[in-house]
């Protein structure tokens, strides 16, 4: 009758058993209070039961040692909880370094992703076993949450903000992907599936998949189609700050503040491009709102982060973003 | 025991027959009943709503009902339920009839405000009903942003109406308790002496008057952005959609409390007096109740894990969580120490007490999953969140009101229910809950997202089971409803005292009298002294 019911889901990344780890202790823990309290209240009730109603029981008021057991010892215990899952919490919350970077939008009721080879696909996800991924996105409407259960990862897509993901599968196969913040109409049919693959038929998938170039090599025609590069010249001499070697460095605003460029800066930074302001540049750019659609702003962001000069300082690891803008458009032959 | 009763001539049910007597009375006791007619016609209809979500998902497909009929469900089963059943079950149903007995007094503070509360509460649930027959709203209990301020075409508004109208009953009502409770007690009766449901019902009050006009300003805010298209919430108007979570939040996480305290001093005064003993460690549980209304107050955004918050308040907020879940553990713990060396009397309030323990001990300790931050995020949203608050709200509050309601019904109406009747549903209720719930943790846990017409078919067995248990649990109810209406036309005469309990609601007559005492108690000794009896020490 129970046949064919499994407890746990499956386990398809490097912190799907880390996360379970901690699930199945704190199984143990609770099953273990929730019986000791059961069993006891049971026994009292059988033990000292009477059909007497004028029987009295014993006059017993309390005892401060036990109180302060059982206040101190489940506070200990909690203390325990807290900490283990604190530490997966981080672990689920920082992507290594070497991801591998995937851009998504939640829109009702699809969730699209590129790959910054400019392959695009809707509701499906292919990715390497073994190797980190990233995946950052945002909403084009309403609240939406990314789930994958086999990887024990779950972020809100949140209109106006980036959020992100990251998980390193383990084992080849198709997992599910479901929207898990409710969404309208077609909530339960906002879901997909996330293919895994041997990185060798995973480099067939990247090949055999039309294009139409890469994110960045689309953000480069965006940023001289929306005539992003009359200000943002690159020797710094233009009416807007240069783009170059920018990415992930901390750059001083108008205010006085600081402010460190993430993707979420350069997001805000072209929808509304007055509310943080480099110091030293005066506001004059307009408002690309309601002009681009998130997924060209990822396709700007990821031009932005290529622009990164030899032996520039901030250069980050991912091998993606290395390369120079001039030369991205040859990747798709690889 | 007695054999010949008689019943008592006049009583507050008695004195006055004609329909206005009740629309206008002033009677704490009659607002009590009118409020449990309210609140019992919310439940039918939440029940209605959570018996089609149940049928609809004991298949995978979505075929019974439309998408969009499926989410208007499951928006007004959580609204029905949460703001017309838990919030004011116990605290204005059975607060209101017991409270002032309780203290000696001859009514609350405020009689009138006590009646205005009451029609205030009417009226917002009527602007919800109209609501709900005139198309529904679809937003989910919740009414997150920017769903609600821009995608729903339901009647979004004419809902927050009603929850925004309710809220002042809310805060009216606690106002009144908590000036009875300092200004009505009868001479003697100290705050140490207080029976702990007292203490329960002013922690509750607190939470009721601080927390509830949050939610009011939140609603005025998603209005403000629905109508004049202010930025509030929405992004695409400058707003930010997180800000109305944190708003809601902290208003509907402390509304938790304002469910599931009462219900547990319900279950103290159950326990007390069905063991024959004073609640052990009486001032750790009454203060507990302050220190979960307190604490209460501090862990909201334990509803935002992956909603994009800090990694660093997620951490305060996950433990200040655990925080807050010691308290309620230290309660569980002095109910089942009460029970050692008692002489306890297993009548029906007692099995419904012991029910209470069984499921609310469940809900507690799953806290424990989803305040643990690596594992909420895989739990956030899935079916393990939903059986993880029904074992609270349901397990825990509904179980306690019943336990409540089961204790003071021959105080309420004078006369006693079968008691074999309301053990055997207390247990169908028991067993049918964690039969409806206790699969709903495995699902979450598989990843089953909550608020899913459609689901993948390897969820059905689960679902199914779910399902019967709902059926199983809906006779339950079915089954209180038949013998409590039963007790009225044939129930025995209940008498002053039937359960040969401490405390004042039982030295007046049941019914009580239309002004509660004849003459004005005077308290001498500490709650639940029933040694000082000196019949018979077991």
């Amino acid at each position: 009758m129970f046949a064919g019911i499994s407890l746990l889901p499956q386990q398809a990344s490097t912190l799907a058993a880390e996360v379970d780890a901690l699930y199945l202790f704190i199984v143990a823990v609770t099953a273990f209070f929730g019986i000791l309290v059961t069993v006891v209240v049971l026994v009292f009730a059988v033990k000292y039961r009477t059909n007497d109603p004028l029987a009295v029981g014993a006059r017993i008021h309390g005892s401060i040692p036990l109180e302060l057991a059982w206040s101190i010892i489940p506070f200990v215990i909690s203390i325990v909880i807290f900490a283990w899952a604190a530490d997966v919490y981080f672990d689920l919350q920082r992507p290594p370094d070497q991801s591998l970077e995937i851009y998504a939008t939640g829109k009702r009721w699809m969730w699209k992703f590129q790959h910054l080879d400019g392959q695009s696909e809707i509701n499906e996800l292919h990715v390497p076993v073994g190797r980190p991924v990233k995946i950052t996105f945002t909403s084009e409407d309403v609240i939406h949450s990314m789930f994958f259960p086999a990887f024990r990862v779950k972020a809100d897509a949140i209109p106006g903000r980036y959020s992100s993901v990251w998980f390193s599968a383990t084992k080849v196969g198709e997992y599910h992907l479901f929207c898990a913040e409710y969404c309208g109409t077609k909530h339960s049919g906002m879901v997909g599936k996330v293919v895994v693959m041997e990185p060798s038929d995973y480099q067939a998938w990247l090949s055999g998949t039309s294009g139409g170039g890469s994110l960045t090599a689309r953000g480069e025609r965006l940023f001289s189609d929306l005539a992003c590069n009359t200000c943002h010249l690159s020797d710094g001499r233009g009416r807007g700050p240069s783009l170059v070697n920018k990415f992930g460095v901390s750059e001083a605003l108008a205010t006085g503040a600081a402010v460190s460029i993430d993707e979420a800066y350069l997001r805000e930074s072209i929808l509304t491009p007055q509310a943080k302001i480099v110091a030293g540049y005066q506001p004059l750019m307009p408002t690309f709102q309601g002009l681009v659609s998130e997924e060209n702003v990822m396709a700007l962001i990821e031009y932005v982060k290529s622009l990164q000069a030899s032996g520039g300082a901030a250069v980050s690891a991912g091998e993606a973003r290395a390369e120079p803008a001039a030369s991205a458009a040859p990747q798709e032959n690889r | 025991m007695e054999t010949t009763m008689t019943a008592p001539g006049v009583t507050y049910l008695n004195h006055e027959h004609s329909v206005s007597s009740w629309l206008l009375t002033k009677d704490h006791k009659r607002i009590g009943i009118l409020y449990l007619l309210v609140v019992t016609f919310a439940f039918f209809l939440g029940g209605i709503f959570a018996s089609i979500i149940r049928l609809e998902l004991s298949t995978p497909a979505g075929d019974l009902v439309s998408a969009d009929t499926y989410n208007k469900m499951f928006t007004m089963h959580g609204v029905a339920m949460v703001f017309f059943v838990l919030i004011p079950a116990v605290p204005a149903i059975l607060g209101n009839f017991i409270l002032p007995l309780m203290l000696g007094a001859k009514d609350v503070a405020f009689p009138k405000i006590n009646l205005l509360s009451w029609y205030i509460f009417v009226i917002g649930f009527l602007f919800t009903v109209y609501a709900m027959v005139t198309g529904g709203v679809d937003t989910g209990w919740t009414f997150y942003t920017p769903y609600s301020s821009r995608a729903s075409n339901t009647n979004v508004m004419a809902t927050g109406l009603g929850v925004f109208i309710t809220g002042f009953a809310s805060i009216l009502t606690g106002v009144n308790f908590m000036v009875t409770i300092h200004r009505m007690r009868a001479p003697g009766l100290t705050w140490f002496r207080l029976p702990l449901f007292v203490w329960a019902v002013y922690a509750t009050a607190l939470v009721m008057i601080l927390g509830t006009p949050v939610i009011a300003i939140t609603v005025l805010a998603l209005a403000i952005e629905r109508f004049l298209h202010f930025g509030i919430f929405d992004a695409a108007l400058g707003g930010d959609p997180v800000l109305f979570q944190h708003m809601f939040w902290f208003y509907s996480h402390p509304a938790v409390y304002i469910m599931i305290l009462p219900p547990m001093g319900a279950i103290s005064e159950v326990i007390a007096t069905f063991s024959r003993k004073p609640i052990f460690g009486y001032s750790f549980v009454a203060f507990s109740s302050l220190a979960i209304a307190i604490f209460g107050f501090l862990v909201w955004a334990h509803h935002m894990f992956v909603s994009g918050i800090s990694v660093y308040s997620a951490l305060v907020f996950s433990f200040l969580t655990y925080a807050v879940a010691i308290p309620s553990a230290v309660k569980t713990f002095n109910w089942a120490a009460t029970m050692y060396r008692g002489a306890i009397w297993l009548k029906a309030p007692m099995i419904w007490a012991i029910a209470f323990l069984g499921l609310f001990l469940v809900g507690g300790l799953t806290g424990l999953f989803t305040a643990s931050l690596g594992v909420d995020v895989h739990l956030h949203d899935t079916y393990f969140v939903v059986a993880h608050f029904h074992f609270i709200m349901v397990g825990g509050a509904i179980m306690g009101y019943f336990a409540g309601l089961h204790y003071w019904w021959p105080k309420i109406t004078g006369r006693m229910y079968s008691d074999i009747w309301a053990k055997v549903a207390a247990i169908i209720v028991f067993v049918g809950f964690n039969l409806t719930f206790g699969p709903q943790f495995i699902l979450g846990y598989l990843g089953m997202p909550r608020r899913y017409h459609v689901y993948p078919e390897e969820f059905q067995v689960l679902n199914v089971f779910s399902s019967a248990g709902a059926s199983l649990l809906g006779v339950g109810y079915v089954l209180i409803a038949i013998y409590l209406v039963a007790s009225l036309f044939k129930g025995e005469l209940a008498g002053d005292n039937p359960w040969h309990a401490t405390g004042l609601e039982w030295t007046t007559q049941s019914p009580p009298l239309p002004h509660n005492f004849e003459t004005q108690p005077v308290v001498t000794e500490d709650a639940y002294e029933y040694s000082k009896r000196e019949i018979k020490v077991v």
